[in-house]
């Protein structure tokens, strides 16, 4: 694709006349360069307050296990592992979850009314607001997970990932809730590069013999990793950076626990409990907390690119 | 053509509607600060607005700690905040600070046990359950005063605030002062961290964890208690006696306050009398000493004048604690010092 000089737009000088300033040029010059701007200004604005508390606690504010406004000492490991933890847990159920659905919606196991019909609800997911999955969660996730939570605690609490005592607003809530909130995401990307797979790649899976499920797995789902794997990608920056619901669900503690079944805290819960009332340095570590999501959410953005380069690059012959 | 003329008209009638409004247009206050007066406030307004159409007051319950930055950055004409001010923040505001403790109220140990509606708890026991060394309901701490009571073998759920919070600030200075292992552990602020438990946002927050954790004792208003019909628990006072939160018991537990002479801040943190509930407190109106404007100063000083009076005739049905007359008395007085 690059370095193909047909693909190149013609060159807009016509006869003699001198070469204006596009005004669409300009526009769309403007608006790129907003974008950037308007990043870097949040960046600015997040570690100006933030720097007092960078100075004063260092890297030891990813270390320290710590958060105590009262003694003016800050550290956010807690909040660091709580965001990490339950996006991963929400991921590890939606992933497959959300490949399932994908499929079979792109297959035609079902007339295509149907699909539609499964497809548009699925995607209405995406609509509900995050407050509102927040009080679903209070509602019906909860008491479940006291109940399930109880049985686990019993019969497996020997194992450190289900020692009770279980309550109801736990990292196990949060990370269940988390999982349907991202479900759409998942499910909505990864159908879209599957049904972009060329349909010579299937043919030509059955002209050789294969299956439909060998056809699937070895052919349709490898071909579509790079869409799967941005799906993943996006649904992991939605779980980490979501708010309202997850605070209302996890307990908000700033304690570390082995358990699913305990309390945990985010650092975007955090910040939306503390920062009202905060004052003096806590202000400073809450931005501070803000810039270590930030930072966060770039870095998992970033390995994403990575990926996706690569999973293209290794797919690049059948395409 | 014809649209431009349209157009113009329209503009036309628009600007002069802008003058009408602004020629008409009342004073305006604008309050923030502490959400737990919030609901008593807003009733002041509704009923004073009423009386007075020619002002219009706005108060945001946005929490003391951001009120009291509102106030200091001169962007409301009164703040609010459940943890007054502190010298230094005193310091910091340039025209003069005079505090108002505009209403009070009580905190109350509301719990989740099925069954238990009548629970006593001894200082030592609500102590020891917010420092995390009782843990179970069958704790002999918590039997002790308890007798014929069947308490369950159940774990404890300590629900707590997630946000920073005057209710918390309270809560926390009465716990260190009759728990010196509270002081040494936790100590008394607006945002503490808990040793166990689970946390909530907001009054309401707390109030749906204790519905929903069997088991659960949390620290709430007394009006929000009230209001869902949550039990809560009669405290020991200093006097050991065992009582529970009504505007009676609050009331005796305000009469206590002893002000400085000078500055109308003080905290009941434990107060000594057999009928005092434990916690109560005051929540206060912050006013400059001056003000730029006549217009606001005039109607500051009626509308807090109205609270203070006719006001405090709302406080019971709404959960608060009327002030004591000596109180009131003392306002006036401070209120009188704003100009």
């Amino acid at each position: 694709m690059a370095g193909n000089e047909r693909m190149r737009p013609a060159d807009q000088k016509i006869g003699k006349t001198k070469r204006r300033p596009d005004l669409f040029m300009v526009l769309t010059w403007v608006a790129s360069v907003a974008a950037v701007v308007t990043l870097l200004w949040i960046l600015e604005s997040i570690v100006t307050p933030a720097w007092p508390a960078i100075q004063q606690t260092g890297l030891s504010f990813f270390t320290s296990t710590v958060w105590d406004v009262n003694r003016n000492r800050y550290g956010a490991l807690p909040f660091l592992i709580g965001t990490t933890e339950s996006s991963l847990i929400a991921l590890l159920i939606a992933l497959p979850l959300g490949v399932f659905i994908a499929l079979f919606l792109s297959e035609n196991f079902l007339p295509l009314g149907v699909r539609h019909v499964i497809r548009f609800v699925v995607e209405l997911l995406a609509a509900i607001p995050s407050v509102v999955y927040g009080l679903w969660g209070i509602a019906v996730v909860i008491p479940l997970v006291q109940q399930f939570g109880g049985y686990l605690s019993d019969f497996l609490g020997f194992i450190p990932l289900f020692s009770g005592p279980a309550t109801g607003n736990s990292m196990l809530t949060a990370s269940l809730v988390l999982a349907i909130m991202v479900l759409p995401t998942i499910t909505a990307i990864s159908r879209t590069a599957l049904v972009a797979v060329p349909p010579t790649l299937r043919e030509g899976s059955y002209a050789v013999g294969a299956t439909r499920w060998e056809t699937i797995f070895r052919v349709l789902v490898p071909t579509a990793a790079p869409g799967i794997v941005a799906a993943t990608i996006l649904a992991f920056g939605r779980a980490m950076g979501e708010t309202m619901a997850v605070a209302m669900l996890i307990g908000n503690s700033p304690r570390l626990s082995w358990s699913l079944l305990s309390p945990a805290g985010t650092l975007a819960g955090l910040l939306a409990n503390q920062f009202g009332e905060a004052q003096g340095l806590q202000i400073s570590a809450l931005m501070y907390a803000a810039l270590a999501l930030v930072v966060l959410t770039l870095f998992v953005n970033m390995a994403g690119e990575a990926v996706l380069r690569r999973a293209e690059k290794a797919t690049a012959g059948i395409r | 053509m014809k649209t431009s003329k349209v157009s113009f008209l329209f503009l036309g009638a628009l600007v002069t509607q802008l003058f009408s409004w602004s020629a008409s247009a009342a004073t305006q206050l604008q309050g923030a600060g502490a959400t737990f007066p919030a609901p008593i406030y807003q009733r002041w307004i509704a009923e004073y607005t009423k009386a007075n159409p020619d002002v219009q007051i706005n108060y945001q319950g946005v929490g003391s700690g951001a009120g009291i930055k509102q106030f200091t950055q001169n962007l409301v004409s009164f703040g609010a905040s459940d943890a007054a001010m502190t010298d230094k923040e005193i310091a910091a505001v340039k025209q003069g600070v005079v505090l108002i403790p505009a209403t009070a109220g009580s905190i109350v140990l509301a719990y989740n046990i099925p069954g238990v509606d009548n629970l006593k708890l001894s200082r030592e026991a609500y102590a020891g359950i917010f420092v995390g060394k009782i843990t179970k309901w069958s704790d002999p701490a918590i039997a002790k005063t308890n007798e014929g009571v069947k308490l369950p073998d159940s774990p404890i759920t300590v629900c707590e605030r997630s946000d920073g919070s005057g209710t918390t600030f309270v809560f926390t200075k009465h716990l260190s002062a009759i728990s010196p292992e509270f002081k040494d552990k936790i100590g008394e602020g607006t945002s503490v961290t808990w040793p166990t438990g689970v946390a909530g946002k907001g009054n309401d927050g707390v109030t749906a964890l204790i519905k929903q954790n069997k088991g659960a004792i949390g620290y709430v208003e007394y009006g929000y208690a009230k209001n869902n019909k949550l039990a809560f628990a009669a405290l020991q006072n200093k006097a050991g006696e065992f009582v529970t939160a009504t505007t009676a018991s609050g009331a005796a537990t305000l009469a206590t306050t002893q002000f400085p002479p000078d500055l109308l801040r003080a905290w009941p943190s434990d107060p000594d009398g057999k009928d005092c509930y434990p916690i109560s407190t005051f929540t206060w109106l912050l006013l400059y000493k001056k003000y730029d404007n006549t217009q606001i100063v005039e109607a500051v000083k009626k509308f807090v004048n109205f609270g203070l009076t006719d006001g405090q005739k709302f406080a019971e049905e709404l959960g608060y604690i009327p002030l004591p007359k000596e109180v009131v008395d003392k306002n006036l007085e401070a209120l009188k010092t704003v100009q």
